[in-house]
């Protein structure tokens, strides 16, 4: 979008003005606390909190070889990965399948999108109750069914279950885009396709599938943060990072050992080591991602 | 190569919309149909039908003497190009041309033998590497096409393929789009709603209406013997002027009451409509003979010159007629000329509009 007449203000100082109390909201929401985390997490304080000491790289070398934080580590990158393809795997289902829908259309895609405006707790909390081992009504089903249910102590299946609740909550904001995507290919082209002898299938996977790329790309971005980030509420609620340290994510882990176990210094070392981490997987997904992706 | 044939197609969308009421055409093996009309006369879903794009409510369409009702557009072995040419935005030049052949699981080295010489004849060869979108509109049109004739079907299918591009390079596609239809022979159905497109790549042409055939019929056929007052208005630019008559037994009554000599025009009906071409008429100079023509009064409203010939805007009898004059003209706004229509020249319509 190289357009050649830019606007210019008469003003100088406008454009600055303008621009203000978005900064501003920048630098006191993210800015601010940012700069505090990182020097937090080269100082050590004592448990009482009254004295700190400037400690260098000593928090970040003491967690990185810390077992309980790489497993963290671990954790996050399964839940995150299980998180984003089965959120956007069911949200694309969905927006194909209702894209074929023509009477009442508006209605499943009404119904489709109200899990978005749960909140994340409430999210996890309705999971809860619904898998809860001793009053959830599926799991209670699952368990009349011959299988041996137990969240709170089968730690692959308090994952399940915490992944299920926080993709189940995202399917709604990825099915939206996928709707919209969807909805943005020229119909002649699908028909073109048709013409030229390709299957539904084929045509899916040799032109839906790619003309979508720029969604699919952006909503991939979008749902890692989430799972990195958003899910805090649904794990509290759901499992609490048990059984054992099983669903303990890093954003989790930096709450639990920040406000619960009030290691300061290391609780900070590691959200800056968080949004490193975030920071370079946005820079590699646009690096190397959007490259692959032709915007129609 | 086939012969297509609609019989009594009709297209009924939800909503009790009749879009195509019973159509029958045929069509010849090698022969080019234009299907022209206004806008919303069912051109489109007619051809969709033929297509396979779009279901058919009733009658049947036949391809090579199959009945192809039920069949999926890509058993029926036709290519489409659409309006917005419709190519894969994300494929190379190359891939458009050949997706259709790899469907159908087509060698590779005969693959690529087809789409080079299917590039070559359209001079595409030098664009094989491109996308879409690094192409003009022009070089797009040709891709569209190089898609559908690579494929080699039976039939052609254009939706309004020029109607993208400026009337320069319209013309021209015209000419390139008729000469490779006789030169694959591949019977073809062209949609478009611009008459001159039509009169000129038309084997075959048929007028629509409102759903409806208006006339078939080969292009100059329709021009000079259009079967009713709308085809006669449709086809021809300007268009023929027509002005509504009454008839009182003994001669026609115009609109303002001036009573016209009409030797010799069989006219039973009450009310009735003559028409003439804008070239049809002559401007009497006082000698010639008008026996059986039309000897009128023009009032000159206007003159537009054009280059080669100049339009003479006028009233007749309250009506307002076009008249095509060569070279310029020297009436001025206001004066009255003596015009005649030859009776040879002159079309009779019923009160109805149809052809009498
Ligand atoms: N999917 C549809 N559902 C309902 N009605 C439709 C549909 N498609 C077309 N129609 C109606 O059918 C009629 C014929 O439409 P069609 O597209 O065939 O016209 P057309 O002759 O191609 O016009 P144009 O020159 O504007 O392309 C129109 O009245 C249109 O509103
Ligand atoms: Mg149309």
């Amino acid at each position: 979008m190289a357009s050649s007449t830019r606007v210019t203000f008469p003003n100088k100082f406008l454009p600055y003005l303008l621009l203000a109390p978005q900064l501003a909201i920048t630098i006191v929401f993210f800015y601010w606390p940012a700069s505090q985390a990182i020097r937090q997490s080269v100082l050590r304080e004592d448990p009482f909190g009254l004295s700190t000491q400037f400690v260098g790289l000593g928090n970040f070398k003491r967690i990185l070889s810390d077992p309980n934080y790489l497993n963290s580590l671990q954790v996050t990158v399964v839940f995150s990965i299980a998180t984003a393809v089965i959120a956007m795997g069911f949200a694309l289902m969905f927006a194909v399948m209702a894209d074929k829908v023509i009477r009442g259309k508006g209605i499943y895609r009404t119904l489709m999108i109200w899990p978005y405006a749960v909140a994340p707790a409430i999210a996890g909390m309705l999971w809860l109750f619904l898998f809860n081992p001793s009053m959830g009504t599926f799991a209670y089903m699952i368990r009349s069914a011959g299988y041996n249910w137990d969240p709170l102590l089968n730690s692959g299946q308090a994952m399940l279950l915490v992944v299920a609740a926080a993709a189940w909550k995202q399917i709604s904001y990825n099915f939206l885009f996928f709707v919209a995507g969807l909805q943005s290919i020229p119909k002649s082209l699908i028909e073109a396709a048709a013409i030229d002898g390709a299957g539904e299938t084929k045509r899916f996977w040799t032109i839906v599938f790619p003309l979508l790329a720029p969604t699919t790309f952006f909503l991939l971005v979008v749902n890692t943060v989430y799972a990195f980030f958003d899910t805090f509420g649904i794990i509290h609620a759901v499992t609490g990072g048990g059984p054992g340290k099983a669903t303990e994510t890093l954003v989790y882990k930096v709450y639990n050992d920040g406000f619960v176990n009030l290691i300061l210094g290391d609780s900070a070392a590691q959200s800056v080591i968080l949004m490193v981490i975030v920071i370079g997987l946005t820079a590699i997904q646009f690096r190397y991602v959007e490259r692959k992706v032709h915007y129609g | 190569m086939a012969s297509v044939e609609l019989t009594n197609v009709r297209k009924v969308y939800a909503g009790a919309v009749e879009a195509v009421k019973g159509v029958d055409i045929a069509i010849k093996d090698g022969a080019l149909c234009v299907l022209v009309g206004p806008s919303g006369c069912g051109k489109s879903t007619l051809l969709r039908m033929i297509a396979g794009l779009e279901s058919i409510t009733d009658g049947t369409v036949k391809i090579d003497n199959k009945v192809v009702n039920d069949l999926g557009p890509a058993e029926r072995d036709i290519a489409m190009v659409f309006q917005n040419y419709a190519l894969y935005p994300h494929m190379k030049v190359y891939d458009n041309m050949a997706y259709g052949l790899r469907n159908r699981g087509m060698p590779k080295d005969q693959i690529d033998k087809r789409v080079r010489e299917a590039a070559a004849t359209l001079e595409l060869t030098h664009l094989l590497e491109r996308r879409p979108k690094e192409l003009s509109g022009g070089q797009r049109q040709r891709v569209a096409m190089g898609r559908a004739i690579v494929r080699n079907p039976k039939v052609f299918l254009f939706d309004e393929p020029l109607s993208n591009l400026d009337a320069k390079l319209r013309g021209q596609m015209r000419v390139e789009i008729k000469n490779l239809q006789r030169q694959l022979g591949v019977t073809s159905v062209y949609v478009t709603h611009d008459q001159l497109e039509a009169m000129t790549l038309a084997d075959i042409l048929v007028v629509m209406n409102a759903g409806a055939v208006e006339q078939i019929g080969a292009p100059l056929d329709i021009y000079e013997k259009p079967a009713s007052t709308f085809v006669a208005s449709f086809i021809g630019a300007p268009p023929m002027n027509l002005i509504p008559v009454t008839s009182d037994g003994s001669g026609l009554i115009l609109k303002d009451g001036t009573r016209i000599g009409a030797q010799g025009l069989a006219v039973t009906d009450k009310d009735a409509i003559i028409g003439f071409r804008p070239e049809d008429l002559e401007v009497a100079t006082g000698t010639e003979s008008h026996v059986g023509g039309l000897l009128l009064d023009l009032k000159v409203l206007g003159v537009e010159p054009v280059g080669a010939e100049s339009y003479v805007y006028g009233i007749i009898g309250g009506e307002r007629v076009v008249v095509r004059v060569a070279g310029r003209s020297v009436s001025q706004p206001d004066d009255h000329l003596r015009v005649i229509i030859p009776k040879e020249k002159l079309h009779l319509f019923g009160g109805n509009g149809k052809r009498l």
